[in-house]
Parts: C-alpha cells; sequence; structure tokens
C-alpha cells in the first residue's frame, strides 16, 4: 500500500490540523483548508459531524452541532475533500464516529474515499475487532485505518495495535475528551516511548493542544502535533463575520514557527 | 437457544464495545472486577444482606384482584419493585455496582440518570458507602422531575444539568461517559441500565435479575405454575431484562417488553426503537436498533415518561426480539395516563409512568385471555415523582 500519510510525517515536526467538515459552510471551510495546507499541514483531519460525539469536548460538540444545523452529512464532507484535493496535495484523514459511516454504508464509504482524495480514516469508537474488520474493507480501497492509542493502553494492547497500523498512530495526550489544557502532560511522552517500542510509524499527539510551547514540546518527543479544538474555536468565535480564515491564520501564526510555512511536501502523484 | 453473551459480549449481532481506546482498560478492569465477583461468595453474601435488610426484598408478588376482575380476563400478578427502597428496581443494581466499586478501590461515582429513578438509587448507595457521587440529568429531564432533584440533592449527591442534543437520557449519557474518560483513576461509572459498553448490559442483567428469580418461585408458589406471560416496559431495558431472564428457558411462558409509543408515529414523537422502519447502528458503546435519521444522527425521542425516553435499547432485548422469543409493543402516552389511573383506582397502587406502560399493555393483552391463565407485570417503580406532571397534564396543560 503507498503510505502518503507515513511518508508525509517521517521529517518530523509536523503539523496535523482538525476541523469539523462544512463548518461554518462549505465555502469558508474550504478556505480554511486551503490556508491550512499553505501553512504546511502534513496530513489535515477532517471531522464528520455526529449527533452524539461522546470523545469530543464542547468546543467541538458545538461545531458538530453547527454542522449538523446546517444539513452537512457524509456525502457533502466528501465533496469538500474532493474539492480540497483538488488542488492540493495535502493528505486527508476523515475523523468520524462509526454510526454515520454505518448509515452511509461501509462499501459504498470505501469506493467514494479514494475518489474524493481520503487517504485515511480515524474511527473514535471502532477498537478491536471491529476496527480490524474495517481495516480489512478499507485496505481492498488502500485506504489506511489510523489507530488511536491513550495512558490506559497496555503494553499488550499497543503492540497489538500497532502490529496492524497503518498511516501514523494518533497518542491521546491525556485520559480525557478533546479540548485545550494548560500543558501537555508528562504522559504523553511517557505513551510516545511505549509506542516507539512497537513501531516505526510516526507518532502525532493530540488532545489539548493550543500553544506555541504545547506544539515545540511535542515535537520534541513525538513526529507530530494535532491541534484541533483551538482552530475550532476560532471558526466558532467567527461566526457571523465570515473572517474565520483570518483568525484561523493569525491562530496559526502563534501557534507555529515561521519555517514551518516554508516547509512545503513533495509527495509524487498524489493530486486528484 | 442460548442467551449468553459471546465473550466481546456479543449477542448474536448485538452487543460489543465500540468505545474511544482510552476506556478499553476501564472496561477490562471492571469486566474482571464482575468476573470475580461472580465467583466470590462473601460478594454475594453481602449483596443479598444488602438486598434484604436495606432495600427490603423479596418485592412482593401481588395477585391485583380487583383490576383483574376489571379486565375479565387473565389473571394478573404484579412483581412490586415499587416497593424497594428508593421507590424503584434500580436499587438492585446500584447495590451490585458499589460493591463492586468499592472493591475496585474508586472513591468517585457518576451515573446519569432519565427520570431520576436511577439518580436517586445512585445517590443513596452512594451516601451508604460514604463515596462522592455526581449524577449528570438532561435538563428537559431536571424540568420534568424536580422532587428526584431534590432527592438527589438531600442524599449529598451533586446533580449536574446537561443542555446538550434533547436534553434527554441520551445526552446524560455522553456526559456521564466525558466525566469518566477524564477522571478513570478514582471514579466509577454507574450505569443504570442494560446498555452501554460490555461489560455493562451483562452485568445489570445480572444484578436485575433478582426480580425474575424471585418472581418464578413466588408464581409456583403461589399458583403451582409458571404463568402464561411476562410484560415489563423497556427503556434501556434493565428492569425487563431482569424479569424475563430467568424464564427464557421456559419455552412456554411468553414475554412482552412495553417501548414508549409517545404521541406518534413519526420519528421524533416516540422511543419505539422496535418499531416499523427499525435501524440497527451503534449508540453510546453497543450494537442495537437506534433510532436515527438517514445519516446517522441520533434521532430525538419523545415520551410522558422520562425513564423510556431513549433512542436506543439494550443488546439483549435486541437479540430477543430478532429471534422472537420476546415480542415487543408500544403504548401511546395516552394509554400509560390511563394505566397510571387505572392502577391508582382499582388497586390503590400509584405506579410510575414507565410501569404505566406495561400496565397498559397488560389491560390490553389480560382481556383477551382466559381467567385460568396468569399474567406477571413488573411495577418496575412507583409513581410519586409522577404525581405533579400527570397533574399537570390533567389540568389540560402540556406536559
Amino acid at each position: 500500500m503507498t503510505d502518503r500519510i507515513t511518508e508525509n510525517l517521517k521529517a518530523g515536526r509536523g503539523f496535523i490540523p482538525f476541523v469539523t467538515a462544512c463548518d461554518p459552510d462549505d465555502e469558508i471551510s474550504l478556505e480554511i483548508l486551503d490556508l491550512l495546507a499553505g501553512r504546511g499541514a502534513n496530513v489535515i483531519e477532517l471531522g464528520v459531524p455526529f449527533s452524539d460525539p461522546m470523545a469530543d469536548g464542547v468546543v467541538i460538540q458545538r461545531s458538530s452541532q453547527r454542522a449538523l444545523e446546517n444539513g452537512v452529512n457524509l456525502t457533502r464532507v466528501l465533496s469538500l475533500a474532493k474539492r480540497f484535493r483538488a488542488s492540493k496535495d495535502v493528505p486527508v484523514v476523515l475523523f468520524s464516529y462509526l454510526n454515520p459511516l454505518l448509515r452511509f454504508g461501509i462499501e459504498k464509504l470505501c469506493e467514494s474515499a479514494k475518489d474524493c482524495g481520503i487517504d485515511g480514516l480515524l474511527v473514535v469508537d471502532a477498537v478491536d475487532n471491529e476496527a480490524r474488520d474495517l481495516r480489512e474493507k478499507l485496505a481492498e480501497h488502500d485506504v489506511s485505518l489510523i489507530s488511536l492509542v491513550a495512558p490506559t493502553t497496555t503494553d499488550e494492547r499497543l503492540e497489538r495495535i500497532c502490529r496492524e497500523a497503518e498511516g501514523f498512530i494518533y497518542a491521546v495526550s491525556r485520559a480525557g475528551v478533546t479540548g485545550a489544557a494548560g500543558s501537555v502532560s508528562r504522559e504523553a511522552a511517557d505513551l510516545v516511548a511505549r509506542v516507539r517500542k512497537f513501531t516505526t510509524l510516526p507518532v502525532a499527539v493530540g488532545f489539548g493542544v493550543s500553544r506555541r510551547e504545547h506544539v515545540e514540546n511535542i515535537w520534541e518527543f513525538a513526529d507530530a502535533a494535532v491541534v484541533g479544538s483551538a482552530i475550532v474555536a476560532e471558526i466558532e468565535a467567527s461566526v457571523g463575520t465570515r473572517n474565520a480564515a483570518a483568525r484561523v491564520k493569525s491562530l496559526l501564526d502563534q501557534l507555529l514557527p515561521l519555517q514551518k510555512a516554508a516547509h512545503t511536501h513533495k509527495v509524487e502523484g498524489s493530486r486528484l | 437457544m442460548n442467551f449468553e453473551p459471546d465473550k466481546n459480549g456479543y449477542w448474536g449481532e448485538f452487543g460489543g464495545r465500540f468505545v474511544p481506546e482510552t476506556l478499553v482498560a476501564p472496561l477490562d478492569e471492571l469486566h474482571d472486577a464482575f468476573i470475580a465477583s461472580r465467583d466470590d461468595s462473601e460478594f454475594h453474601a453481602e449483596l443479598s444482606h444488602l438486598l434484604k435488610q436495606y432495600s427490603g426484598r423479596p418485592t412482593a408478588l401481588y395477585f391485583a384482584e380487583r383490576l383483574s376482575d376489571e379486565l375479565g380476563g387473565a389473571r394478573i400478578y404484579l412483581k412490586r419493585e415499587d416497593l424497594n427502597h428508593t421507590g424503584s428496581h434500580k436499587i438492585n443494581n446500584c447495590l451490585g455496582q458499589i460493591l463492586l466499586a468499592r472493591r475496585m478501590g474508586k472513591t468517585r461515582i457518576v451515573a446519569e440518570t432519565g427520570a431520576g429513578q436511577h439518580g436517586v438509587a445512585a445517590a443513596t448507595v452512594c451516601a451508604l458507602f460514604g463515596l462522592a457521587c455526581v449524577v449528570y440529568m438532561g435538563s428537559e429531564d431536571i424540568r420534568r422531575q424536580e422532587l428526584n432533584v431534590f432527592r438527589m440533592e438531600l442524599l449529598g449527591a451533586e446533580v449536574r444539568a446537561v443542555d446538550a442534543g434533547s436534553r434527554t437520557l441520551k445526552d446524560a449519557i455522553n456526559e456521564a461517559l466525558r466525566d469518566w474518560v477524564t477522571n478513570i483513576d478514582n471514579t466509577y461509572y454507574l450505569l443504570g441500565s442494560a446498555l452501554g459498553p460490555h461489560p455493562y448490559p451483562l452485568m445489570v442483567r445480572t444484578f436485575q435479575s433478582v426480580i425474575g428469580r424471585e418472581a418464578r418461585a413466588q408464581i409456583l408458589e403461589a399458583t403451582g405454575k409458571l404463568p402464561d406471560l411476562l410484560i415489563a416496559c423497556v427503556g434501556g431495558g434493565s428492569n425487563a431484562i431482569g424479569l424475563f431472564h430467568p424464564f427464557l428457558d421456559d419455552a412456554k411462558v411468553r414475554m412482552a417488553g412495553v417501548e414508549a409509543g409517545g404521541s406518534g408515529t413519526g420519528l421524533g414523537e416516540h422511543a419505539a426503537r422496535f418499531a416499523k422502519g427499525a435501524a440497527v447502528g451503534v449508540l453510546q458503546g453497543t450494537r442495537s436498533y437506534v433510532l436515527q435519521d438517514d445519516d446517522g444522527n441520533i434521532a430525538a425521542t419523545h415520551s410522558v415518561s422520562a425513564g423510556l425516553d431513549y433512542a436506543s435499547v439494550g443488546p439483549e432485548h435486541a437479540h430477543l426480539r430478532d429471534t422472537g422469543r420476546v415480542e415487543y409493543g408500544s403504548v401511546t402516552d395516552l394509554e400509560a395516563l390511563d394505566a397510571f389511573r387505572l392502577l391508582s383506582r382499582t388497586e390503590g397502587i400509584i405506579p410510575a409512568l414507565e410501569s404505566s406502560h406495561a400496565i397498559a399493555f397488560a389491560v390490553k393483552a389480560a382481556a383477551e385471555m382466559t381467567p385460568d391463565q396468569t399474567v406477571v407485570v413488573n411495577v418496575s417503580g412507583r409513581g410519586d415523582k409522577d404525581v405533579d406532571a400527570v397533574r399537570r397534564i390533567l389540568a389540560g396543560g402540556s406536559e
């Protein structure tokens, strides 16, 4: 399997932004994705809105709700991804809960995903056998299933998860839901060290990454930082003003060192 | 027929464990503690003692003669779970789980509640064991069940209002899960119904099966034979599975689970997960029937009874439905309200609005049966908590 995701994260100091798709609307969302690509995103996580996001904190819950109120569904998310990937080669990972995917149809999703430039899928509430079934189906269509690991994950599970993993490993920085935190927990570094015993895949750290010092800190021990709620909060603050992209840009200026913007990626044959 | 789940917590295609990775280890830990407790005679002795001395078990199996006469069909027996301490069957499960929590060394309990019955039972056992307790409750349910909120606070629990989504049970469960995942070191999630990720549905069934075990012995003693029909309301399904489970191998005993038919048949007007157009999905850790829209988002539900107002149903019920072992039907808000008054008037027993659904179904079923047949209806809780809401509805206002 080609692994554009792995390739794009190998160099380290990676940046993986998360946004809820089509929030606040499709056009501005596309503008934000373009901006994220321009600011050196190595992979973009595109959130599929769901009515009951049990692993998310309030910021992403509200963005999900906004998108749902605007009628966003998986079809529209895929179409946004396709439009974005028509001009940009940054790998896109769909970030979703299982039920919207089941309702859409896993087979149908597999067929659409590659066509829309989706490289991977991260399904928050699919673990073990449920993840394994999904991975087998996705593999036939050359789409990776990204695995999450948490500070509570035992070494025995880590070994199994890492053995089956593709793309990169998403390490949850702390037990909890998504959302801002004061600092990157000590647990995160310990977890990444444990993960490294079992895989050479890149490791990204997410949950609560909202400041430059968090990103710098994570780059010391992991390959990439995932930033979600901090970006989504800027989008929320812009509701009604249409200046979401400007707000996200100014957040990224604070969050990322300048050289990150100049860091471009060349991955062969990837643009749609 | 096999009624036990496999090692991954599946009954047929239903059940399982659909959770974020962070919760896998805590669920494994819980599973191990639960399995160890099953083979531990000290655990059983302590639980039996509490059920008897603290909650007042066994609860009566009462022959409702006047109600039976009025309907002119089968003889109706009521399993009086409303006579438990705290006024509902929820205490059975809470006593079992609080002993587990203590064995696991947890010092803080979180729980969700819909009608408030489970919240009150959870707050009660936390008071009994001196553990901190946080109960999540949808703000819509708080409005409907003010008295239970005060009751939980009296018992020392902190009640946190949940304003997300439909502001009912489902949203309270999301919030309780978020709390648990954030505080797993010291916190135990005391889930109140036969839903959620494995091992909860199995565990809750185990602790609630005392209802059916007692009822089976009691009806045999009273009538010398097994009942012809068992009836229980089904929200998540804990009181129903508790009554049904000890009878599942008795092939001649019919069983009916009663869902909330609400105010209409459109999506959002009821909580009848098994009604026409039923769809299987994944919600809050388990695969079962789920009321949802075309995009897989969870539908709003409605019932006059907060405890039945939930978009999914326990996975074992889904399996019992698909295998045909248990039949499921629904009754409307209005039928439940009629039954609420009927039982109050004929027997001097005010049932919870949840249990009123089972009574309403019994009214229809018993009338088509003969006096030599017997029906056992589970009165899962008492209706004191609902008196004020029913008064408002009968006065002509909307509830």
